[in-house]
């Protein structure tokens, strides 16, 4: 019998506790092996794990790269494949290889397939594909059915077109269809984190607000407990409420300590929208059961009448160089500024940045503010005594970037300015070379919600059986 | 009681993003009477918190959260976070201007 088929035929139903045992918010950065094993002696229904998140930055996603280390993210892998094997229940894995687009999930069932291959397993695997299609996705866009999330404006089909790659975060729904397979894994490209540990509970049926409301809390594994870390947690769902559990004795999750995870990374924290509805906390109850167990309940669920897809795409804007140096001289730091304008000004000179060759250079000098996005964070700092000059150029070819950097280098090194006394050089390298190439620079064009008619052709699933010569489509 | 210092009543000041578009800031109170006297404070409503990060008030959302004895600030980012220009990509380094607000 399939795992599923097993979990299925334990006749699981709301009244009854549901162990959802979330073994890793962010997969492939080192799973703590104690909590996890822990977390399996507790006989938990279904394994979670993340992968990944938007906000390690555009660079992933466009550049089809994944953050983690290869060896951990196998090293972690198999720890949950084999983790769900011994206790005999399905594995949901999703946002794949960090960003979740097609190299992503490939990068990632590669590994699938090699630890398969290593350990002997045989392994029913549903991939769940979350590239968007992209006509479809200009198609919407044109219809007036795509609103942008913040300040990013309208879509265009030049965004649509122009983007590397471009994901949707896939619900529960997807999950679902993938569940129905029977896998011993589903492995998703980009979701809802919440998607990941709430499937489980409403394929039994279980009541969609609390489910949504504990997935939402566990994602990020023990983050909600006091001290917060990465230990996995054990959720246990009964119907209207749940209780939460960190599988390291040593962090307690506490009233306050789980209300307050509600705010993190979260814009509101009392509703959270998903493709097909949104979960409202806004009467949720935290209450202690002991000094380290929460009972939460609660949370409400509206389905949507109109189902939509966060919509995520990176664009290429170049290829970046960066030159390093610090300078403790108090004039060069005071002209800090007319020398940035004059070494640009020279730089133009030697690198006019023909058609198609134009290049931006950007100087910052670290120590007087840089580090604050609002005009409020640069006021009232002190002179500082040091400063670190990061130079940055974004260029069509990294020859070209590179080229610019060294030509400001040698520049900034000699730039002559009023009561100058340090001709020997105006600033410090702390090693050579200090220009350094930093590989392909993105940015993120869409981030968007796209209504959406068919969620099921949006995200469809795929079924690979690894170490068996078949693969079924479906 | 007025002229007290944010840090003395807070156990936490972060910022993170909240998408890419959006930076958050938590100010997490110790208890219910510290968080009832910073939200009750003319320094936590959204008009200071537009003038100390120098943006308009109609980029800045204050919420307040009684659950958590805790105050969010949600304010639009200048730049998507991540893109050339961007100076925290994780926003996780602009909550330091709340360490110097007095209730």
């Amino acid at each position: 019998m399939s795992v599923v088929g097993r979990l299925l035929a334990r006749g699981l139903r709301p009244g009854q506790p549901l162990r959802v045992l979330a073994a890793s918010g962010q997969l492939g950065n080192g799973v703590p092996e104690a909590a996890l094993r822990a977390g399996l002696a507790r006989d938990p229904h279904v394994l979670g794990c993340d992968m990944g998140s938007i906000d390690v930055g555009p660079a992933y996603l466009g550049g089809g790269r994944i953050a983690t280390s290869p060896a951990i993210t196998r090293r972690d892998l198999r720890m949950v494949i084999q983790g769900a094997r011994q206790i005999g229940v399905p594995l949901l894995i999703g946002s794949a290889g960090t960003a979740g687009a097609a190299p992503h999930l490939g990068i990632t069932l590669d590994m699938i397939r090699e630890i398969a291959r290593e350990d002997g397993l045989t392994l029913r695997v549903a991939v769940i594909r979350a590239d968007m299609d992209r006509a479809w996705l200009r198609a919407m866009a044109a219809a007036g059915r795509v609103q942008p999330i913040g300040q990013i404006g309208a879509l265009t089909a030049e965004a649509v077109d122009g983007a590397a790659h471009v994901v949707g975060q896939m619900g529960t729904e997807a999950f679902l269809r993938a569940l129905a397979l029977e896998p011993d894994i589903v492995l998703a490209g980009r979701a809802c984190d919440t998607a990941v540990f709430a499937a489980v509970p409403l394929l039994l049926g279980y009541p969609a607000g609390p489910a949504n409301h504990m997935a939402k809390i566990i994602e990020c594994t023990s983050l909600c407990c006091l001290p917060g870390g990465r230990d996995a947690m054990l959720g246990t769902l009964s119907g209207d409420s749940f209780d939460l559990e960190s599988m390291n004795p040593d962090r307690a999750a506490t009233p306050v300590s789980v209300a307050a995870h509600s705010l993190y990374e979260q814009a509101d924290p009392l509703r959270v929208y998903e493709p097909d509805g949104m979960m409202d906390t806004t009467h949720a109850r935290y209450e202690a059961l002991d000094a380290r167990r929460v009972r939460v309940s609660g949370a409400t669920w509206t389905p949507a009448t109109q189902h939509s897809i966060k919509v995520e795409g990176a664009t290429w804007c170049g290829e970046r160089a960066v030159l390093l140096a610090s300078c403790c001289d108090p004039r060069v730091i005071e002209h800090r500024q007319a020398i940035a304008t004059g070494v640009r000004r020279i730089v133009a000179d030697i690198i006019p940045g023909a058609a198609g060759q134009d290049y931006s250079l950007t100087f910052r000098a670290y120590g007087t503010g840089e580090t604050s996005l609002f005009p409020g964070g640069r006021n009232g700092l002190p002179v500082p005594a040091e400063v670190f000059f990061m130079v940055e150029c974004i260029a069509p070819t990294a020859d070209l970037a590179k080229a610019v950097v060294g030509v400001a280098k040698q520049n900034m090194l000699h730039f002559g300015f009023p009561g100058r006394l340090s001709t020997g050089g105006n600033i410090a390298f702390p090693f050579t070379p200090p220009e350094l190439p930093a590989g392909a620079a993105y940015r993120y064009s869409i981030y968007h919600v796209a209504e959406c008619d068919d969620l099921a052709a949006a995200f469809p699933v795929e079924l690979e059986v690894i170490g068996a010569p078949v693969a079924i489509h479906a | 009681m007025t002229g007290r210092r944010l840090i003395d009543l807070a156990r936490v000041i972060r910022s993170k993003n909240a998408g890419p578009l959006h930076c958050t800031l938590d100010i997490l109170f110790a208890d219910q009477a510290g968080y009832e006297e910073a939200v009750a404070s003319p320094a936590m409503q959204r008009d200071a918190m537009a003038k100390l990060y120098g943006v308009a008030p109609a980029t800045v959302e204050v919420i307040p959260y009684a659950a958590a004895h805790a105050i969010k600030v949600v304010l639009d980012r200048p730049i998507v976070a991540g893109s050339p220009g961007d100076s925290d990509v994780y926003g996780a380094q602009q909550h330091w201007p709340l360490l110097a607000v007095t209730l």
